[in-house]
């Protein structure tokens, strides 16, 4: 069965152009990409990706808000009963790795990540996600 | 032999001041305005593809217009006064996310994005304090808004009369660019044709009112920086300029009362040669359209004026200072394009809204162009070479025939052919398709970005010192909102919200008069956007991939 990824706009944040580029490279990688559209909240996020039976949920932040927004996502799916793993790609400068981590998100993209990595990191995430 | 193209040209030129009193090479060599055959294309004649103005830079410079805005009205306001201090010489307002989709500060949307890209405004007391001991009489102000462009197009009319500068001195421009919107840049609060009502009305009330005003910014900048290609950047951005034009005709305006106060905003991306021919080729295209199918009569009305901001989406987080290095190439495209504003991207900027010192470095990198390099002295001084008069004419080939694609789904309406285009999703996915294409030539290695893909020796130097915005600045901007929503009279906010939606539902009443109301009596962004929400209803964008 192919990986299945839910990719995600949390917030205002209206850049789309990597969230779509990204969901593209996935897809072209053989994985199976939902996108949500643009303006979500974790809660909806979350349920959104509870209900499509994703492996992996993929953030694309780009206004700064990272750092409030990804550990809700988190949190709204640990809430759920979820142990789907969450990555960030975006605008993320390097300080902030460690503080996303430390809140429970599993992998951070930062600007100019190639393809090769991120599709690398979602299919090791999703293999080791408990089916 | 001349012509009367040349005689113009050279009559103009005769009668225009000069910033200094002659023009020469560092080594002495006495430069001309302008090279050419006497019987080509001269500036400051139609069709412009040289330039708008006879003497260009020789006159004035381009206005070294840096965006900026964070945190709350106040800190905005020292950054202001900073970029005066520093020579600046027109202000241009970054707003946050929330202030831009319309929410105030409080709203539970607005959670982590408070001051953070820009500054928050949520009523006419941050206004106020956003311009406080700034002449607004005396400087030109840009703001960077959209869907809450009338909003704030009115709290800065009512913030300046305030301080007794009457709304006819005021100079700036309002983006106010809402098919871009919907095409790339995402913040869009309502549908299209709501939208495109309050479009109309900031139009009808600057031509009536506000005489140094410019009504709408049509934006390429954000199209490119979505994906697309240059080409897709100057045809979908003229066709939303054209729109702009029929929807102030449809209004009973004339062509001449609106096309003089559209200006244009365009990216100057690292292709060097091709950001030069978009820029020479849209000045050409927007004269011949308003001359020949708009029928303007008006010389300024041919004339597209535009500012350039160097491409964000072209900065590595990788050795970040080699930023430095694309911008001034990007920039000096710019100039050589003819612009007449400029912002210089900071180098941290694929990382962090810019600190004060990058931002300092951007700056200078545009005062180097002006001031050492020379490259003012003659106007369009790539004219007549080969190779940029082909790709001058193959962008304007290749724009025409996007025109002819949105024409169609207009059934021969501009307007209309964009408001299809943007329900339709075909501007999206032409966006995303670009973005995808560019982005797989650089996975595969074909496209080189250094730093990214190519010569990474150096990437692991010690990071930049980056601005950090804190939480401070939410939990300080959502207390000044608390203590303006305590202060207010709630019976006349109260009133001054409904006498809005009265007059929102009747689409014929220009919504100015009302607005302005509103943000006299500090009535919140927020409020104002609900209330025309209740009576416009919200978009909803069909997510494609």
């Amino acid at each position: 069965m192919s990986v299945r990824v839910l990719v995600a706009k949390v917030g205002l944040d209206g850049h789309d152009r990597g969230v779509k580029v990204v969901a593209r490279i996935l897809r072209d990688a053989g994985m199976e990409v939902v996108y949500t559209g643009l303006f979500q909240t974790p809660e909806s996020v979350a349920t959104a990706a509870i209900q499509e039976d994703v492996d992996v949920v993929g953030l694309s932040m780009l206004s700064g808000a990272h750092l409030t927004l990804a550990p809700l996502v988190v949190a709204a799916l640990r809430e759920r009963g979820s142990a789907i793993p969450v990555v960030v790609g975006g605008i993320v400068p390097p300080s902030d790795v460690t503080a996303l981590r430390e809140a429970g998100v599993a992998d951070v993209f930062g600007p100019g990540a190639s393809a090769e990595s991120i599709v690398a990191s979602v299919a090791a995430l999703a293999a080791e996600t408990p089916q | 032999m001349t012509t009367e193209s040349f005689e113009r040209w050279r009559h103009d030129y005769d009668a225009v001041r000069l910033r200094r009193p002659d023009f020469a090479t560092m080594s002495g060599i006495p430069l001309e305005p302008v090279y050419g055959p006497g019987d080509g294309e001269f500036p400051g004649v139609y069709p412009y593809t040289r330039g708008i103005h006879a003497s260009m830079y020789r006159t004035r410079l381009w206005t070294m217009r840096m965006f900026a805005g964070f945190g709350t009205a106040l800190d905005t306001n020292r950054r202001f006064r900073d970029i005066i201090a520093a020579g600046g010489t027109g202000l241009s307002t970054a707003f946050d996310m929330p202030t831009l989709l319309g929410l105030d500060s409080d709203d539970p949307m607005a959670l982590g994005e408070v001051g953070r890209c820009g500054v928050a405004i949520d009523t006419l007391s941050d206004v106020r304090d956003l311009f406080d001991g700034i002449d607004l009489g005396s400087i030109t102000t840009s703001m960077t808004i959209n869907a809450p462009a009338a909003i704030m197009l009115a709290l800065f009319v009512a913030n300046a009369e305030s301080t007794g500068v009457p709304r006819a001195r005021l100079g700036g421009t309002l983006q106010n660019d809402i098919l871009k919107e919907y095409q790339a840049q995402k913040e869009f609060v309502f549908p299209p044709r709501p939208s495109m009502r309050l479009v109309r009305d900031t139009i009808t009330f600057t031509a009536a009112e506000m005489p140094r005003w410019n009504a709408v910014s049509v934006s390429g900048y954000h199209i490119r920086e979505a994906g697309s290609t240059a080409v897709e950047e100057l045809a979908f951005t003229l066709a939303n300029g054209f729109a702009y034009l029929e929807l102030g005709r449809d209004a009973g305006l004339p062509v001449d009362a609106v096309a003089p106060r559209l200006s244009f905003f365009f990216n100057a991306h690292i292709d060097f040669f091709e950001e030069i021919a978009k820029y020479r080729a849209a000045r050409r295209i927007w004269a011949r359209w308003l001359r020949g199918h708009y029928g303007a009569t008006d010389e300024r009305s041919w004339q597209l004026r535009f500012h350039t901001q160097t491409a964000g989406v072209s900065l590595t987080a990788q050795q970040p200072e080699n930023n430095i290095a694309r911008t001034a190439i990007e920039a000096l495209a710019g100039v050589l394009g003819g612009t007449q504003s400029l912002h210089t991207n900071s180098m941290d900027e694929a990382l962090a809204l810019p600190t004060e010192k990058a931002a300092r470095i951007a700056l200078r990198t545009q005062q180097i162009i002006a001031h050492e390099t020379n490259v003012a002295h003659v106007a369009d001084p790539l004219g007549g070479s080969y190779f940029v008069e082909e790709l001058t004419d193959e962008v304007e080939r290749q724009a025409e025939e996007i025109f002819a694609q949105i024409l169609d789904m207009g059934s021969g309406s501009m307007l209309e052919g964009c408001i299809a285009g943007v329900e339709s999703n075909w501007f999206q996915r032409r966006i995303a398709e670009s973005a995808y294409i560019l982005e797989r030539s650089f996975n595969r290695g074909e496209r080189i970005v250094i730093g990214a893909n190519g010569f990474t020796e150096g990437n692991d130097d010690a990071d930049l010192e980056l601005l950090s915005i804190t939480n401070d600045d939410e939990r300080r901007q959502v207390e000044r909102l608390g203590r303006v929503r305590a202060s207010r009279d709630d019976a006349v906010v109260r009133r001054a919200l409904d006498e809005l939606a009265t007059q929102a539902a009747d689409p014929e009443v220009n919504l100015m008069p009302a607005l302005i109301h509103a943000a006299r009596a500090e009535v919140s962004v927020g409020e104002m956007m609900k209330t025309l929400a209740g009576v416009f209803g919200r978009y909803t964008e069909v997510p494609v991939l």
